[in-house]
């Protein structure tokens, strides 16, 4: 079986004016960006997703992570490289095509949310299905469902202004899910929520997760959030993946300086826990002889 | 002292050119004038044939949706008594019908143009330096296009007031959807939104309070114009105003000066309280 999503060679820059970019030159473009008339978002990014894998990006606020999920649906034109998504060339399509991708192959899960103020918040869950053209009843009674399933019973004729933020992210889940797409892309979803919510997100996502097997593209610049939830990850540096693998392998052997401070806290953390069960362990050992 | 030989007169060219203008276009220019009366008048003999109690009620009760308070029902209520104690009344319908046949008009012509602007950036660079150059421009200019084409009388009266007015509520739509929040915006597009749809699902109800509050000021632009435009014959209660000033008559331009700050605070009230009924709600 073939992968869920395949990027190869993806770049996107920023330009002043419209000349044409000497795209083949990496030094020209070194030269371009040291002159300040160009920024490289994303630069020769290439990856794969299998089918059921949650493929965290992890990286600092400017290291192009945000720009790269906009590439994968679109709303950020790249500037070169392709994009399949379930054998869909999203690079090459028209139009028309790209808005009848968007309502059936991805759903994207927003750090602002991106809710309509305007609306209750079934109205929010239902929105992908109005844009179908799909009739009030049945995409009411899908979004109904929905919401029971991220637990927001009773809340249907609210509107958004008066939800929590953990709700609200809620709201933007069960919106993603309601058209039961292949594959979730998911902007820091929960980076705007105070800890102990986003670690019961965290949690009700792997437990939903479980039941769905999505194909799963997670941005995140929290070292934690990525290692619970990643099957695999890539730490993105100025545009750059600098490495790619599981978790534990970015952990145990980091591929350069920058990974290294990444990951660095988090190592001290596991050797503290490390010690404090061993302590026990001979502790307990102790008392028991 | 200027040079005599020098003078040169366009006067008599541009009266030809008019006077040509209306002879090529004449089925157009009547065309335009009969529609524009003919919803004049409708309005007219409509708000003539209420009551006049009937007419305070509806204002009460309107005031009373968009306010849900007895005060401000009360005050908007019993504002519009004065005008008809003043002997008034009929010239107020009078002037209430020329501002709902502008608005209507402004309103059609304003959004959509708003709207285009917000939607496609050159017919915004085109337009909006003209709404620019027509705000500097003082407001009896506005009569003289209206005149050249139509003469004295009710319709020009109405046409300048739509000329006038029209811009306010240009402006805010365009602003309104140029505010809409980025995300919501990416979101809509993001779920499959054609470009129609982010306009129609999204971007429209976010910008409605905009939208409202910009036929608010059309509305209140609207009257002021009105009592200017009655230079050239649109009656009601400007020409009132007018009378008095030609005779020095003070009192009598203070009644009719009243009953239209009466008229500008009722039409505010209702329309201001229906754009904030339009807000995105928070509970």
């Amino acid at each position: 079986m073939s992968s869920a999503i395949e990027v190869s060679d993806l770049w996107k820059i920023y330009q002043n004016g419209k000349q044409q970019l000497p795209l083949d030159d990496v030094e020209k473009l070194e030269q371009l960006k040291e002159s300040g008339e160009i920024v490289i978002a994303v630069r020769e990014v290439s990856f794969n997703v299998e089918p059921g894998e949650v493929f965290v990006v992890m990286g600092l606020s400017g290291s192009g992570k945000s720009t790269l999920i906009r590439c994968l649906l679109r709303l950020v034109e790249p500037t070169r490289g392709s994009i399949i998504i379930n054998e869909n060339d999203v690079t090459s399509m028209n139009q028309k095509d790209l808005t009848f991708f968007r309502r059936q192959e991805a759903s994207m899960i927003f750090q602002h949310y991106g809710l309509l103020p305007h609306r209750t918040v079934i109205d929010n869950v239902a929105f992908g299905l109005k844009l179908k053209g799909i009739s009030k009843e049945e995409r009411y009674s899908k979004a109904r469902e929905m919401l029971d399933t991220v637990g927001l019973q009773g809340w249907e004729e609210y509107y958004p202004g008066s939800l929590s933020g953990g709700m609200r992210q809620r709201v933007g889940i069960a919106r993603a899910l309601v058209a039961d797409p292949p594959v979730l892309l998911m902007d820091e979803p929960f980076s705007g929520l105070d800890p102990l919510i986003r670690r019961e997100m965290q949690d009700e996502l792997v437990k939903l997760q479980q039941s769905m097997n999505k194909t799963i593209f997670f941005v995140t610049h929290d070292l934690d959030e990525g290692m619970t939830l990643g099957d695999r990850m890539a730490v993105m540096k100025d545009g750059k993946f600098v490495q790619v693998g599981k978790p534990e392998e970015v952990l145990a052997d980091p591929a350069d300086d920058y990974v290294a401070r990444f990951v660095q806290d988090k190592k001290k953390q596991i050797e503290m826990a490390d010690k404090e069960r061993s302590k026990k362990d001979e502790e307990l050992s102790r008392n028991v002889s | 002292m200027f040079p005599e030989t020098w003078q040169f007169n366009i006067a008599n060219h541009i009266n030809n050119f008019v006077n040509w203008l209306l002879d090529t276009f004449a089925v157009f220019f009547d065309g335009l004038s009969s529609v524009v009366l003919n919803l004049l008048m409708n309005i007219h003999s409509a708000l003539d044939a209420i009551p006049w109690w009937i007419i305070i009620l509806t204002i009460a009760l309107f005031a009373w949706f968009v306010s849900r308070s007895i005060v401000t029902v009360t005050i908007l209520a019993i504002l519009p008594v004065f005008i008809g104690l003043f002997g008034l009344w009929p010239l107020a319908m009078e002037t209430l019908a020329i501002i709902l046949t502008a608005v209507v008009i402004a309103l059609i012509i304003g959004i959509p143009i708003g709207v285009l602007m917000a939607e496609f950036k050159p017919i915004e660079a085109i337009i909006r330096p003209i709404l620019d150059a027509m705000q500097t421009m003082p407001s009896f200019v506005y009569l003289i296009p209206a005149l050249m084409f139509f003469g004295l009388g009710k319709v020009p009266g109405v046409l300048a007031t739509v000329i006038y007015s029209t811009p306010p509520v240009m402006r805010l739509t365009c602003l309104g959807l140029n505010q809409v929040p980025s995300e919501v915006e990416e979101a809509a597009l993001a779920y499959g939104a054609t470009r129609w749809q982010l306009l129609k699902e999204a971007r429209l109800p976010l910008a409605m309070p905009s939208i409202l509050a910009g036929v608010n000021q059309t509305t209140m632009m609207a009257l002021a114009m009105v009592v200017i435009a009655s230079m050239i014959g649109a009656g009601g209660l400007g020409y009132e105003v007018l009378i008095s000033i030609n005779r020095v008559n003070v009192g009598r331009g203070f009644e009719a000066g009243i009953s239209v700050v009466i008229l500008a605070i009722v039409i505010d009230r209702l329309t201001q309280g229906f754009a904030k009924r339009f807000e995105p709600p928070t509970t």
